[in-house]
């Protein structure tokens, strides 16, 4: 199948108590590249991203998510999806383009758990440093800091997450990969879903406060990388809130850390490859502990009472 | 490096804090709990304290978690203060809402 549509996660604004330390964090601890800044924001990608930027941190005082975009196929697609989420009863609004650097107009709307989600199609290609023709497999950028290939998912924490899943199905042509039940064995406790064959491109877990962040994840390309991304943690005086270990759901190899501003973040690796086509995966509640941290085989304390 | 003594109520733990580190990693670095532990970077709220006695220098907080009439009164996140004396803190986290595994009412259409 063909990946139309929804194309993959574009950006997250992620806001930051202090722009210039965040700035130095992501720079040189997490290592991505810095390709931007105006006013009140500075821009950033993943070493192996084409597209301008994938994370965006803003002066804000606090910590937390300002909005989550996704990157569609076209304008055409722009368009339709703008439609299909009106005539599904979603308020959207346009934020005209360059609002952010070097992207077009974006259709912002909020969903049921109360985050802010848009949907771009365009934003400027600068590539990877490599080109496009005879290209080298990696370059300096993908050896400096932690280095992540890329921007991969988010968890987001909120109500109502039965209602963001039906949107995300019906309207943005997501499928469920895997779920983790409450005690009742029929509401969700979390869900994730994918608009292509990765394991998860959103995933959110039901809490009563909306809107809220949970995690940004960053994909590494090899366990061996995740180890060393643990090294360069302690190496930093960074907080690792869980890790190394492996996630049950997914089966993705992990480290849960916090950026400088209480923002957790991801190093992720793995998870397997998945279909729209396939069964979803159910974890019942008395299994919530491997579900999460598969070796622990138990929640920690922050895993459900610290987010931003 | 001057190292201070704190002391945590309720509980009455007390343990050394050079004053490097922020009081709650000085915490954790030497095994106490007397303190909740969230982000250590200022922005989740879970570590807050009032300080109760004592002189302290502050790095930026998160203001949803701390505004201005709580740092006049002295209540701070313990993960961004610097003790300049010994400290005796009180610890008053925010209420919280954390995921339940529970379903109630507000819980998914019928649980």
């Amino acid at each position: 199948m063909a990946i139309t549509g929804v194309l993959r996660p574009g950006h997250m604004q992620l806001k930051v108590l202090d722009l210039d330390e965040a700035v130095e964090f992501y720079s040189n601890v997490v290592g991505l590249v810095q390709t931007g800044r105006d006013a009140t924001r500075a821009y950033f990608k993943g070493w192996d991203e084409r597209d301008h930027h994938s994370l965006i941190l803003r002066d804000a005082g606090e910590a937390g998510m300002d909005f989550y975009g996704f990157k569609v196929a076209d304008d055409a697609t722009l368009a339709t999806l703008e439609a299909d989420l009106k005539n599904y009863g979603v308020t959207t609004e346009r934020v005209p383009a360059g609002d952010l650097l070097e992207t077009g107009e974006r259709v912002r709307f909020q969903i049921p758990s109360g985050h802010l989600i848009e949907l771009s199609s365009q934003k400027t290609d600068v590539g990877n440093g490599m080109g496009y023709i005879n290209p080298p497999p990696w370059n300096e950028a993908a050896e400096r800091g932690i280095a992540p290939i890329r921007m991969d998912h988010a968890l987001l924490y909120g109500p109502d997450i039965e209602k963001v899943q039906a949107l995300f199905v019906d309207v943005l042509g997501f499928y469920l990969v895997e779920h983790i039940l409450l005690e009742d064995g029929k509401t969700d406790l979390a869900i994730w879903l994918s608009c292509s064959t990765k394991a998860h491109d959103i995933a959110l877990v039901r809490n009563e406060e909306p809107g809220k962040l949970h995690h940004t994840a960053f994909l590494l390309d090899s366990w061996e990388k995740v180890l060393r991304a643990a090294d360069l943690m302690s190496m930093n005086r960074v907080t690792i809130d869980m890790g190394p270990t492996r996630h049950g759901v997914t089966r993705g190899t992990t480290i849960y850390a916090f950026d400088n501003s209480g923002n957790r973040f991801e190093t992720f690796c793995g998870g397997y490859q998945s279909y729209p086509d396939w069964e979803p995966l159910t974890w019942t509640w008395d299994e919530v502990g491997p579900a999460v941290f598969y070796h622990d085989r138990k929640l920690n304390p922050a895993f459900l009472g610290v987010y931003t | 490096m001057a190292v201070h003594t704190i002391t945590v109520e309720p509980t009455g733990q007390q343990f050394l804090c050079p004053d490097t580190k922020n009081v709650l990693v000085a915490m954790e670095y030497l095994g106490c709990d007397g303190i909740q532990v969230g982000c250590r970077n200022g922005g989740c709220g879970v570590c807050r304290v009032q300080v109760l006695a004592g002189t302290y220098t502050a790095k930026k907080m998160s203001k949803a978690h701390v505004d201005e009439a709580d740092l006049a009164a002295g209540v701070v996140l313990s993960c961004r203060i610097f003790p300049t004396s010994d400290l005796t803190v009180r610890v008053c986290p925010k209420p919280t809402v954390e995921p339940a595994l529970h379903p109630t009412a507000s819980a998914g259409n019928d649980g």
